[in-house]
């Protein structure tokens, strides 16, 4: 066993884990956050998306050791009930959410492109989320989402 | 309490109008609760060990390392747990061979499938054996560990060797690997009409084996009660309620101690519409442990423990005239089932065997399916289940027919569109359809996509001898969704009927309950059922909750798959809420002192004819019928109402999808340059969520069309066994499309609605293909198969030159 200090949605965790141990199993069945959905256990459908330092990454693939002393924001770190991060709010009005098993995943997704490029264009947000698949919408509401989100964020910032 | 109640604005109508979802606000915050997320106190890991042959005997089974590591609790080879299963796993559609509806020759061929394999393994990914441990990585160290002596045996991969006489058979006691021949319709008129046919159209169409890939994989977690014999089961499922059956029998639990909940499910399209071993397993393992247990599908066993969609091959075959009017359709199809029958395997071409014949109108209709066993997972319903197929098969041939009798491919089809019609109609394979205007939605589709435009910018690119070349690909396409009425499906010997429910529950405080039967997975009923109740209610949208998926909840329902939730499941709530205004205008009329016939419901409350201002509300009729004070003579207390709506038809959808693509002839790579898709899914209740349907469809369609493919190696081991090694398109592959509808309302329901959940993936494969071989007709090419990658693109177009091929 080894012990990490993670900072979780602003909280610092201290905890004892498995060498072998997923950040995203760290995350979902030793913190109980379980926002952060699996899909693919090889780093391909990314619903299991989270931003590690501010950029995103896929907890699938990633050691919960390896993000000793690091930050990590997931879904629940983002906005709830009553004030929802304008991705958050998007998505919802957008109607960019089905199942919505995908959707954690992808929210956290664009936000480290939103992150990285500020506004975007509707081919640079569909080639950003390249690694984020979803099953039910054909992806054309959730592009839509993100756009209107990048706009929202770089007018505010602006 | 007031007597006067304002009319509703025109904003508290909520059918029809762009109501956003109520399911959405714990899905973007990660409050949601899908399986996985389920710890229950106590609770232990459950891993399956599966075949690593595709076929092979089973010797023997040794658990016994495996039972002295670490943390496991528990392991269990199938003999160990054989005692366990009071019936084997459910088929619900077995068919026979026979020639519908008339003669039935034998009984059907079902297999026994228990949900561990002790003989033979008949898969590679038959489960074998499991084992239970107490966390999650615990389970696959043991997994390991689990020795399984297996003798190889010749495994039969392919449909047409199969059905080869002496073919090692998948099931010793059936000799052979034929499951049935299935046929409809006249085969001696038809030949008739073939024999008098001007023209004649042969094509071969394959349909390789798909992989659906919900999002979320398969997920069981059972909670036992052992004083009790009780048990609740959490299953990531389609059906809650036909599982609970199911299972019931299976284990041989009591009904009435099984409640089967469907949490939140991250996705379907149909591999969730069955009843799986893992299920059974998760059941028959808590009870002898006595523990909560839980499994977990990880996504490279999802690809092959979870069904697969298609696997069809098809002669398709038209009879016509010199000017191209199409005088009879002849459909064969081979289907490889895999290697059992899981919920409704047998059936699924069956969904598609009367629609053949698509939008047109011909005389002479046949339709016959010889169904195989081999040594591959089992295939089941995937998004459109035979409908698909069968759209793709008349939609190829319709091309097909305007190269061979050198017409436009939309002429051909205006010529043969049955007219326009709003009462049911009679077709030549024997259905009743609802409603449909087919030419309407064509010309519309055509109008959106600049189809003449098209056509000149293609003439353009092919006389300046363009290397990239432009195609217009047509699809359109006809489903039959809302699998009904009860006496059809017994005639099509499908185990259950056709019928839905609902419960409408009036608080005393004007909240309203809504119990349906369906249980969606992303389709949004929560929120369109909660617009059809507070419209024929009167109360506001936000004041109506909708429970599901929850047999304990909701025990009266038939699920979620076909399109069928709100034909069936949304005219029940319809129907309810009648039920309910019945009853209302009893105890209004009491209370406003007049007759029952002077009081009319309008504007959201029940009024007195003539004095609108003297009106009663449906919470204030709650509320009195909760205090029971004032209630006319013989009116029960209380406002809740059922109903169990058996639909008298199918509904049948329909519309047309066009999609221009470019096409490298150097590369092969195909390019969708614009799709429109028109649809027609009848009255339309939440119009934002019919759109994220058919943009959800079609990009299943388009990936089938394109991308996706399941590839065996010669042992049948799934070579595309992953995500990364199977190709889901991501954004980046696909296109935004253009969306728009007509409508033809359903004459088989009171609400007029069709159902829209699988419109583009059955309209789609055809539109993208037929796009693809217009664009490369004048370089010889008239066949590719699915999907049109650009190495078979690129094959094709060698092939036609007389290259390489």
């Amino acid at each position: 066993m080894r012990r990490v200090a993670i900072t979780v949605n602003g909280v610092r965790h201290e905890a004892e884990v498995e060498p072998r141990q997923l950040l995203v199993y760290f995350l979902r069945e030793q913190l109980g956050l379980t926002g952060t959905n699996v899909g693919c256990d090889t780093t391909t459908c990314g619903a299991c998306t989270v931003l590690l330092d501010g950029r995103s990454v896929k907890a699938c693939t990633v050691l919960a050791v390896q993000s000793d002393g690091r930050e990590v924001t997931t879904i629940e770190g983002l906005g709830s009930n009553g004030d929802l991060h304008p991705l958050q709010r998007a998505f919802h009005e957008e109607h960019a959410v089905q199942c919505g098993y995908c959707t954690p995943g992808m929210i956290m997704a664009a936000l480290s492109l939103i992150e990285e490029h500020g506004s975007l264009t509707e081919e640079e947000v569909r080639k950003g989320l390249e690694g984020n698949l979803c099953r039910c919408t054909g992806y054309q509401n959730i592009v839509e989402a993100i756009l209107r989100a990048a706009d929202e964020l770089t007018a505010a910032r602006a | 309490m007031t007597e006067t109640v304002q009319a509703p604005t025109e904003a508290q109508r909520y059918v029809g109008g762009g109501v956003l979802r109520k399911e959405d606000p714990e899905l973007i915050t990660g409050q949601a609760q899908f399986v996985d997320d389920i710890v229950l106190p106590g609770m232990v890991w459950v891993g399956i060990v599966r075949s690593a042959y595709a076929h092979a005997r089973i010797n023997s089974v040794d658990v016994s390392h495996a039972r002295e590591q670490e943390g496991v609790v528990a392991a269990f080879s199938g003999a160990d747990l054989q005692e366990e299963w009071a019936a084997a796993l459910p088929c619900a559609w077995p068919i026979q061979t026979r020639s519908f509806p008339t003669e039935t020759d034998e009984e059907a061929r079902l297999p026994s499938h228990w949900p561990l394999a002790t003989d033979k393994a008949r898969f590679a990914g038959d489960g074998l054996a499991v084992v239970v441990a107490d966390s999650r990585g615990g389970v696959k160290d043991a997994l390991e560990l689990v020795e399984v002596d297996y003798e190889p045996l010749e495994a039969v991969l392919e449909l047409d060797e199969a059905l080869r006489d002496g073919a090692p058979a998948v099931h010793d006691d059936f000799g052979d690997n034929k499951a049935y021949t299935w046929s409809l319709g006249d085969g001696d008129a038809v030949q008739r009409l073939f024999d008098e046919a001007a023209v004649t159209i042969n094509e071969r169409y394959w349909h390789p084996r798909l992989v659906p890939n919900p999002i979320e994989p398969r997920g069981v977690v059972v909670q036992p009660f052992p004083a009790m014999g009780e048990f609740t089961i959490w299953s990531a499922t389609q059906v809650p309620h036909i599982a609970k059956i199911t299972l019931a029998l299976s284990l041989g639990i009591p009904e009435t101690k099984l409640r089967v909940i469907a949490p939140d499910v991250g996705g379907g399209f149909g591999s969730k519409l069955n009843v799986y071993a893992e299920e059974a397993i998760c059941l028959a393992v808590a009870r002898r442990l006595g523990r909560p247990v839980k499994w977990v599908e990880e996504r490279t066993e999802n690809y092959v423990a979870t069904t697969h969609g298609r696997g069809v091959l098809q002669e398709m075959e038209l009879a016509a005239t010199e000017e191209g009017k199409v005088t009879a359709v002849r459909a064969r199809l081979t289907a490889d089932f895999g290697a059992y029958y899981q919920l409704v395997t047998p059936g699924i071409p069956l969904l598609g065997a009367f629609l053949y014949a698509g939008v047109y109108d011909v005389q002479g209709y046949f339709f016959e399916c010889t169904g195989a066993f081999t040594n591959k997972t089992p295939t089941d319903a995937y998004r459109g289940a035979g409908r698909p197929e069968a759209t793709y098969a008349i939609e190829r041939a319709m091309d097909a027919l305007a190269r061979r009798v050198g017409k436009d491919p939309a002429e051909i089809r205006r010529l043969n569109f049955i007219p326009p019609f709003d009462q049911p109609k009679e077709v030549a394979s024997g259905l009743q359809f609802d409603s449909g205007d087919y030419e309407r939605t064509f010309d519309e589709a055509l109008r959106r996509i600049d189809y003449e435009g098209l056509r000149g910018e293609q003439s353009e690119r092919r006389q300046r001898g363009d290397t990239k070349l432009l195609g217009v690909g047509l699809s359109s396409y006809i489903e039959m969704c809302g699998l009904a009425p009860s006496q059809v499906l017994a005639a099509l010997k499908y185990g259950a009927g056709g019928w839905d429910a609902a419960t409408i529950r009036c608080h005393p405080t004007g909240k309203v309950t809504v119990v349906t039967g369906t249980s969606p997975h992303g389709q949004g009923h929560a929120t369109s059922w909660a617009q059809i109740a507070a419209d024929e209610l009167g109360v506001p949208f936000e004041d109506v909750e909708v429970l599901h998926g929850d047999t304990a909840v909701s025990p009266l329902g038939m699920d979620t798959y076909g399109s069928r939730s709100l034909a069936v499941g949304g005219i029940a709530l319809w129907s309810a809420a009648q039920r309910i205004k019945e009853k209302a205008r009893l105890i209004a009329a009491h209370e406003l002192e007049v007759a029952p016939d002077d009081v009319e419901f309008a504007d959201g409350a029940f009024r007195v004819r003539g004095v609108p201002e003297r009106a009663k509300t449906i919470p204030e009729i709650a509320f009195s019928a909760w205090t029971a004070h004032n209630l006319p003579p013989e009116i029960e207390p209380g406002l809740e109402a059922t109903y169990v709506f058996d639909p008298p038809n199918f509904t049948f959808p329909s519309g047309t999808h066009v999609c221009a693509v470019e096409v490298d002839t150097e590369t092969g790579e195909v390019e969708i340059l614009k799709y429109v898709a028109i649809d027609d899914c009848g009255n339309v209740v939440n119009p934002m969520i019919v759109e994220g349907q058919v943009h959800g469809g079609v990009a299943q369609g388009i990936a089938e069309a394109m991308y996706e493919e399941a590839i065996y190696d010669e042992q049948g081991q799934l070579l595309t066994n992953s995500m990364h090694s199977y190709r889901i398109p991501s954004a980046a592959e696909l296109p935004s499309i253009v969306t728009d509808r007509t409508t033809t309302p359903s004459t088989t329901n009171p609400m007029g609605v069709k159902g829209v959940g699988e419109a583009g993936t059955i309209a789609a494969p055809p539109a993208i293909v037929n796009a693809v071989v217009d664009a490369l007709t004048p370089l010889g090419v008239t066949e590719i198969g699915k999907p049109v990658t650009p190495e078979r693109v690129w094959r094709a177009i060698q092939s036609a030159k007389g290259g390489a091929s």
